[in-house]
């Protein structure tokens, strides 16, 4: 019985840490979704986008902290578009993604010369005693934490279903050329794709950075969320979704069950070896569209 | 008319076979001698910090350049390679007593097999299920070698090598250790040079192109794939082995994180994708950056009156810059430093070689 309780424990608490990194990875399908451009970035814009709330938190309180890091991510995000992703458009997906890791070493390097390499901590004022539903611990934290992701994941799929912004970002990823014949302004759109990008890694620094700190180690956890996007089908919404849950999963079995066994930090790796059975086996995901390639 | 044939005849016979080393073959001869006396010119600090990194390193990149920039393959995982074979080279060198070029070939094909397996996603998936892939791969490997114990294990896994011999020969100064390291490296890099002018180097730039099409035609993008990831990652297992023996003289895992394998990227982008000499150009580039960026903001501080930069301010303008040589190759300049030698180089040529202006203009 006790056996049983401590699987159902692992398995809440990794699935509420899987809807954490779905947010992180919906980052990654905003703009995926908006520009085929695969952002390696979103990692050190979580880091940026943390290390601007923590170190305003002092000096103007919290909620204008979050607000004016809104406005900062704001110009970072057209900033990127204008200077970085512009002049790349056209050339190859791989190119393009370089300019993404180049991106992202600027905005490490930038965010830690402004507000200092030393780790933060960051309260949100969660109460941490445990949540008990019947035998089973849940932390409070997580749970919440876990809402407000599941929150940020639904008003995102209903940004792109009902608003015309949205309806003009799935246009242009179906068919750049087809959506600017019909008039969709591509680089606005592309502009608030990268924008939303930005307030998502508010959101998952924010969130991540209640709960392991803000330091260095942040764009590392982002990148966590590849596998996520991998194992979901890198354009479903829905997979990502299913694949953090899945994720999560992985990682608190494979750290209570195999970790205990081998020393520990299975939950380090787990995501990427899901990951990499999924790209042998069904590299399209769970929910993402077969590509067919032609001559 | 008829004296105007006879007078533009030898001028073309010039053009075809030209008499004179061309600027490339010059700096070619120049670089080669400067190779060799380097020890004996440069100081130690010079050798041990600067040029044995710059060389081992830049093999590493030319490695990686073979499957990204000639194979359009895209790897995050090249320090990950050169873990396994710097922990390879330990322990089939201090551990079983192996020789040490036997070490050495046995660190890159150690590093191979594992790129070979990496590399089996690349059949079905490309682009950036591939990254994924190899970034998988990166941090998979770094978490073994922290937890299979006979590598020494733990965290901060680190296993020293015992002190270098081959043939009776001691590499204990770093002189000795240059040339060990540059032996290895020239040949490697002869190698491989003449490996992408070969049908196997065309093979994979047709695959880079369009790898639906090459297959079509008849490349074997199963055979070719495979092998772009099996000579890359061996070069990345020998520069690995390299570091050992050359270098820092121990293989620890903290030294072929992520951000390794992303400098090592960041080489190949600025020194030139599919450039051979590139490879090493970019090696050069980003290994002198740190120390070019000291000295400059060392100077901007003096002039300002202002106090030293602090050791991580630094690191992270060092990250900034990086950044951005890397997003201004790839806008600006996507063949790299190597296209801007080349460039250098025509000039000079049409300078140094040019016949009253009768070869480069053909106006009468």
């Amino acid at each position: 019985m006790g056996e049983l309780m401590f699987g159902i424990e692992l398995l809440i608490t990794g699935m509420l840490i899987g809807l954490m990194y779905s947010m992180v990875a919906l980052g990654f399908v905003l703009i995926y979704k908006a520009s085929s451009v695969f952002n390696f970035a979103q990692g050190a814009m979580t880091l940026f986008a943390a290390l601007t709330v923590v170190g305003l938190i002092p000096h103007v309180g919290f909620a204008w902290s979050l607000l004016i890091t809104a406005v900062v991510m704001c110009v970072v995000a057209v900033g990127a578009e204008r200077i970085v992703f512009r002049p790349l458009m056209g050339s190859t997906q791989l190119t393009i993604f370089m300019g993404t890791v180049g991106f992202a070493s600027i905005l490490e390097g930038a965010a830690q010369m402004i507000w200092g390499t030393r780790p933060h901590g960051l309260k949100l004022g969660i109460p941490h005693e445990p949540l008990m539903l019947g035998e089973v611990y849940v932390s409070k934290p997580d749970l919440i934490s876990a809402a407000i992701a599941g929150l940020l994941v639904i008003a995102i799929v209903l940004f792109f279903k009902r608003t015309k912004i949205g309806l003009g970002l799935r246009a242009i990823a179906d068919d750049p050329a087809a959506a600017q014949v019909v008039g969709i302004p591509l680089h606005r759109v592309w502009a608030v794709a990268w924008a939303l990008a930005g307030m998502v890694a508010i959101a998952s620094g924010v969130l991540w950075g209640s709960r392991i700190g803000v330091h260095f180690a942040m764009s590392l956890i982002a990148l966590k969320a590849l596998p996520v996007l991998i194992i979901g089908g890198i354009d479903s919404v829905a997979g990502v979704i299913v694949a953090g849950l899945i994720v999560g999963a992985a990682e608190a079995l494979g750290e209570g069950y195999i970790g205990t066994h081998i020393g520990g930090g299975v939950q380090d790796v787990m995501a990427y070896v899901v990951a990499l059975l999924f790209l042998m086996f069904k590299p399209s995901g769970l929910f993402g569209q077969a590509t067919i390639q032609r001559l | 008319m008829a004296n105007e044939i006879a007078d533009s005849t030898p001028v073309v016979a010039a053009r075809r076979a030209p008499h004179y080393p061309g600027t490339r073959v010059v700096a070619f001869v120049l670089l080669a001698a400067f190779a060799v006396v380097a020890p004996f010119v440069l100081t130690e600090y010079w050798i041990k910090a600067i040029a044995i990194p710059t060389i081992i390193f830049g093999l590493s990149a030319f490695g990686l350049n073979l499957v990204t920039g000639y194979a359009g393959l895209i790897s995050m995982g090249q320090a990950a390679f050169m873990a396994l074979g710097a922990f390879t080279a330990v322990i089939a060198y201090g551990r079983f007593g192996l020789p040490l070029p036997l070490a050495i070939m046995l660190s890159g094909a150690v590093a191979a097999l594992v790129g070979v397996i990496v590399g089996t996603p690349s059949l079905r998936i490309k682009g950036l299920y591939l990254m994924v892939a190899t970034l998988a791969s990166q941090f998979i490997i770094i978490w073994a070698l922290q937890r299979v114990p006979w590598t020494g294990s733990g965290s901060f896994a680190t296993l020293n090598a015992p002190p270098v011999r081959i043939a009776g020969w001691d590499v204990s100064t770093p002189t000795d250790k240059y040339f060990l390291v540059l032996a290895v490296v020239a040949l490697m890099t002869f190698f491989g040079y003449n490996l992408v002018r070969s049908r196997v180097g065309r093979a994979w730039m047709a695959l880079r192109e369009h790898d639906v099409a090459a297959s079509v035609m008849g490349v074997s993008m199963l055979q070719y794939k495979l092998m772009a990831f099996l000579v890359s990652s061996f070069y990345a297992g020998v520069a690995g082995a390299l570091v050992v023996f050359g270098h820092t003289g121990a293989a620890s895992v903290q030294e072929y994180e992520l951000d390794v394998s992303i400098k090592i990227l960041g080489m190949i982008i600025v020194g030139g994708l599919g450039s051979v000499l590139g490879s090493y150009l970019g090696a050069a580039f980003i290994m002198l950056l740190p120390i070019l960026l000291a000295i400059l903001m060392q100077k901007a501080a003096a002039a300002i009156g202002g106090t030293p930069a602090a050791v991580d301010t630094l690191a992270n303008a060092e990250h900034v810059v990086f950044g951005a040589l890397v997003l201004y190759f790839l806008i600006k300049e996507p063949k790299g430093l190597a296209e801007l030698w080349h460039r250098l180089a025509a000039w000079v040529d049409s300078k140094v070689y040019s016949f009253n202006g009768a070869q480069t203009g053909g106006k009468k």
